[in-house]
């Protein structure tokens, strides 16, 4: 069946590998907890962690960014997803010690202010949620996957949102909301 | 001067912008200066007793402030009773509560619990908990327990009869022209919304407030107040935003409990979340069910007979299936009928409500052996369904409160394209696929609530309104249309009121379960927004200064913020000058629903009609559904916008039903085998494909506002119409569920 075929090629699984690689140093921190800097929507954060602490937990226990849900903090539902530098990953499964230095954007640094994203306004509109809880990831995978180029039709919008679980499945919804911003529809009224 | 209604507009959630932006606030999302935080130790074993419980290690690590076990938890002041959480009372998800002996009566019991400074400490504290096992051979699947079946005199929590019937099944079965017999096999299922349960609990001298992930915070304050032995007054609950739940979140399991009594023992607030593994066995699941389905009918497919038995497992505590067989006999026409649970005490906890409990599953087999009976006489398969319409409630003759269901065919079969079918299975092809399309009929029973319901409106001498009610929103949609109904009894835009829910400091509510939330809900709030209406029009014609004044309050009528007369509209007043008149910042009102109880004179039910089609690869064995319509007669629809969206994604509920949904039992050692996300396979985006939703509103003359609900019809039925496309494709009928990979590429 597709879950298999979809978790496989869950978007963000190669930025997630790079990300952890790349963390700017290793060998000075921990075991104990050690102090990092986060640009978290774009404002400097200092928390004091120990090495074993997510992405996921710093944000939503350490700095009270609650936008990032846990859904299952194993890398399959998706709900945690943000952006390191930009690229898409998965904070249950990334260490908060390895993004120091690094711009972490989360669903709460998608609205310009008190303006919507286009894909926040276009969810609205075509309620492609409606419990909430996997929305923030769905919107941070949304913006990406567009950006990215990989939402030519709803055959490939579908496979790359698969990474993405929607239990209230909203899911004819969700590509409704983005193919809207795709088309440049904005987030207006369908 | 008038406002346009607002009921049945397809408006923008109330919640959607905080859900859009990371603001809604869930449970796990509370977190008070100084918050510890638990971590349960589950046992990995199904049957047997705690020998010994070793904390020392986990003592030792850096921030641990307790690991409590049945050495040292405290008592619990009631034992717990199961009474489902649409009655209104303490809603105990079974009748067991854990770490009170050292008794194991199934894999995933809560053996221990760690509390911590921070999260990390905590989890890794629970890996150093030494917990010593006696373990004994467990009893778990059908399988293990078939010998030892029997049948209760009811099930789901005292609200069914073990065993129902009318007319004389076995005489006519044994007399009928044509039989259908089926034996039918379906899987455990887990609920798994997105948000794992989690409870903050935080304690002000005596009082206590819950931050809690539930359906019902009325029934968590009940249920927690009860078992830790204190008023529920001093009881708080918080459910602020819910993230999804399907029945898993409708009963009081418990970590509330359990958050709150670590919170008394480290005076600390203390937040304990499910981890999703967790999940799987601490808030029930739908039960694993080995059915029986015996049809017999004429040569032209008129039912004579249906004899619906069903064997399930149930845990040591309670007589627990859901009501499966219920919808067999009252679906269709049929004089003879026999429905009969059989259970076994199995090493699991007690089973509990998902999505349609009872009516996705026996739908599924009831829909399941039509299609198989149309093919047996000859007849369309939803040709068969209207010669067997029932025009009463079978077994009682008495009139349908409402019904629309032949209209919900209708349409359907219009959508979808049904008519002209081939019904010859096996023989379409596209590409790599074969090509089959199915239908079956949906049926959901109307629940009612049982206690009264309470709302608040207050109007602000600005002219905007607040509405009030403690009920939940876990993607329902109630607190939308809390909005919708409020700004219609007080004749206000509904960008006039604001709404506030989730709270038992707000007036009470029950859980919203059964399909009924809305129903009550709305029922309240209109109480509510017409007392308060009534209040300021009476206010009018009794002031002198008001252009109302001295008329008939029956001839008054509002909108647009505004009470005017009725016959001439120009004569009346804004809602603010009034106030402001009589210098007041406000004015409020209480509304009370009392439910009129069962409608002895009707049948009730909500009906509707499900249409797919599949593409089955024979060579992979990969079913894929196509496309789906479903047309359902819920009664009134209070928003179109969401009401659509829950039974779409009921509809896409029925492809995991249908296809992937199954939980396996770990052989010999009575665990869950595959309790995670990933190994649990639900439905993702590439499998849902774009599904026609249509409602038919067909007056109701019992429910609630004419509301019977949208929560649960939309699955009921999906499955059984995929797997009856299945065979249309195939030509090879599937009777187990899931309809797995392996069973499709299985020999015949």
């Amino acid at each position: 069946m597709t879950p298999r075929v979809g978790r496989a090629r869950i978007p963000g699984q190669a930025a997630r590998e790079e990300g952890t690689a790349a963390g700017p140093r290793t060998g000075d921190l921990g075991p104990g907890p050690a102090e990092i800097e986060l640009a978290v929507n774009g404002t400097a954060r200092r928390l004091r962690v120990e090495p074993r602490v997510s992405l996921l937990d710093a944000l939503r226990e350490h700095l009270g960014v609650t936008g990032p849900k846990k859904g299952c903090d194993q890398g399959a539902c998706g709900a945690c997803t943000v952006w390191v530098d930009g690229r898409r990953v998965l904070g249950c499964l990334t260490l908060a010690v390895a993004c120091e230095g690094r711009e972490v954007t989360t669903v709460e640094g998608l609205a310009d202010g008190d303006g919507l994203h286009p894909m926040q306004q276009a969810f609205l509109a075509n309620d492609a949620f409606q419990c909430g809880y996997c929305t923030p990831g769905q919107l941070m995978s949304a913006v990406a996957l567009l950006e990215e180029g990989h939402a030519s039709d709803d055959a490939e919008i579908a496979e790359w949102m698969s990474g993405n679980i929607c239990r209230c499945a909203a899911y004819p919804n969700i590509r409704a909301a983005i193919r809207q911003v795709r088309d440049g529809g904005g987030g207006d009224r369908p | 001067m008038s406002t346009a209604p607002q009921i049945g507009l397809p408006l923008d959630r109330v919640d959607g912008h905080a859900k859009v932006t990371g603001a809604a606030r869930y449970s796990a999302e509370y977190t008070p200066p100084g918050t510890a935080y638990a971590v349960l130790v589950c046992a990995p074993i199904a049957s047997g007793r705690v020998t010994a419980v070793d904390a020392g290690e986990a003592l030792s690590v850096t921030g641990v402030l307790a690991v409590l076990s049945h050495l040292d938890m405290p008592r619990i002041a009631v034992r717990p009773n199961l009474v489902p959480s649409l009655a209104g009372a303490a809603a105990h998800g079974q009748s067991f509560f854990p770490m009170q002996d050292d008794r194991v009566h199934y894999a995933g019991q809560p053996v221990a619990m760690v509390v911590a400074d921070t999260l990390e400490r905590a989890g890794h504290a629970a890996e150093l908990v030494r917990v010593d096992y006696a373990e004994e051979p467990p009893v778990v699947t059908i399988e293990d327990g078939r010998d030892r079946a029997y049948e209760p005199e009811r099930i789901f929590g005292g609200f069914v009869p073990g065993r129902t019937e009318y007319g004389d099944a076995a005489s006519a079965l044994a007399e009928a022209e044509v039989r259908i017999d089926g034996a039918f096999h379906l899987a455990p299922n887990h609920h798994n919304p997105i948000e794992p349960s989690a409870t903050t609990a935080v304690w002000e001298d005596s009082h206590l407030t819950l931050y809690d992930a539930t359906q019902g915070p009325t029934a968590t304050r009940l249920t927690v107040a009860e078992l830790l032995g204190v008023p529920p007054s001093q009881v708080r609950v918080v459910s602020e935003a819910v993230g999804g739940s399907f029945g898993c979140k409708a009963m009081i399991w418990h970590h509330p409990a359990l958050a709150a009594f670590a919170a008394q023992y480290v005076r600390a607030p203390v937040r304990l979340s499910l981890t999703r593994e967790q999940m799987f066995h601490s808030c029930g699941h739908r039960e694993e069910q080995e059915h029986t389905l015996e049809l017999g009918a004429t040569r032209d497919g008129v039912l004579t007979a249906i004899r619906h038995r069903k064997l399930s497992p149930t845990s040591h505590f309670d007589d627990w299936a859901e009501p499966s067989v219920g919808p067999s006999g009252r679906m269709y026409a049929c004089p003879n009928f026999q429905g009969v649970y059989n259970l076994f005490r199995a090493d699991t906890m007690t089973p509990t409500f998902m999505r349609a409990p009872g009516e996705a599953s026996g739908m599924f087999v009831l829909e399941t052996a039509m299609d198989e009976l149309a093919y047996r006489v000859g007849a369309d398969p939803l040709e068969l369904r209207l010669r067997n319409y029932a025009e009463t409630e079978p077994g009682t003759g008495r009139p349908w409160s409402g019904k629309g269901l032949r209209e919900c065919y209708a349409r359907g079969a219009e959508l979808f394209g049904w008519a002209g079918r081939d019904p010859e299975p096996g023989i379409r092809r596209d590409g790599n696929q074969l090509v089959g399309t199915g239908m079956a009929t949906a049926f959901y029973p109307v629940y009612g609530a049982m206690n009264p319901q309470r709302a608040r409106a207050r109007l602000h001498a600005d002219g905007r309104a607040v509405v009030e009610t403690g009920c939940s929103d876990f993607g329902t949609g109630v607190g939308t249309v809390m909005r919708q109904v409020a700004a219609d009894a007080l004749g206000l835009s509904a960008e006039s009121v604001e709404v506030r829910y989730g709270d038992t400091d707000l007036p009470n509510t029950v859980a919203a379960v059964g399909s009924a939330g809305s129903g009550a809900v709305s029922a309240a709030v209109h109480a509510a927004g017409t007392a308060l209406r009534d209040r300021l029009i009476a206010q009018a014609v009794a002031d002198e200064r008001s252009p109302l004044h001295g008329a008939d309050p029956a001839g008054v009528r509002v909108g647009g913020g505004r009470m005017f007369l009725a016959d001439r509209p120009d004569t009346g007043e804004d809602y603010t000058d009034l106030l402001r008149r009589a210098m007041a910042f406000d004015v409020e009102a209480l509304g009370e629903w009392n439910p009129p109880g069962p409608q002895g004179e009707y049948g009730t039910g909500t009906f509707g009609a499900q249409f797919a089609e599949v593409g089955v690869d024979p060579d992979l064995g990969l079913v894929r559904v196509r496309r789906m319509t479903g047309v359902f007669a819920p009664g009134r629809v209070l928003n179109r916008k969401t009401a659509r969206s829950q039974l779409m994604g009921g509809m896409l509920w029925g492809i995991g039903q249908a296809l992937l949904e199954a939980t396996h039992v770990e052989p010999g050692r009575g665990r869950w085998a595959n309790a995670s996300m990933a190994d649990y396979l639900l439905p993702v985006n590439a499998d849902a494909p774009d599904v026609q939703v249509e409602t038919v509103e067909v007056e109701d003359r019992a429910a609630p506002l004419g509301v019977k609900g949208v929560g649960e019809i939309g699955l009921v039925g999906a499955a059984a119409a995929i797997a009856n496309a299945v065979f249309h494709a195939t030509g090879r009928r599937f009777r187990d569920l899931p309809i797995t990979v392996e069973a499709v590429l299985a020999a015949e």
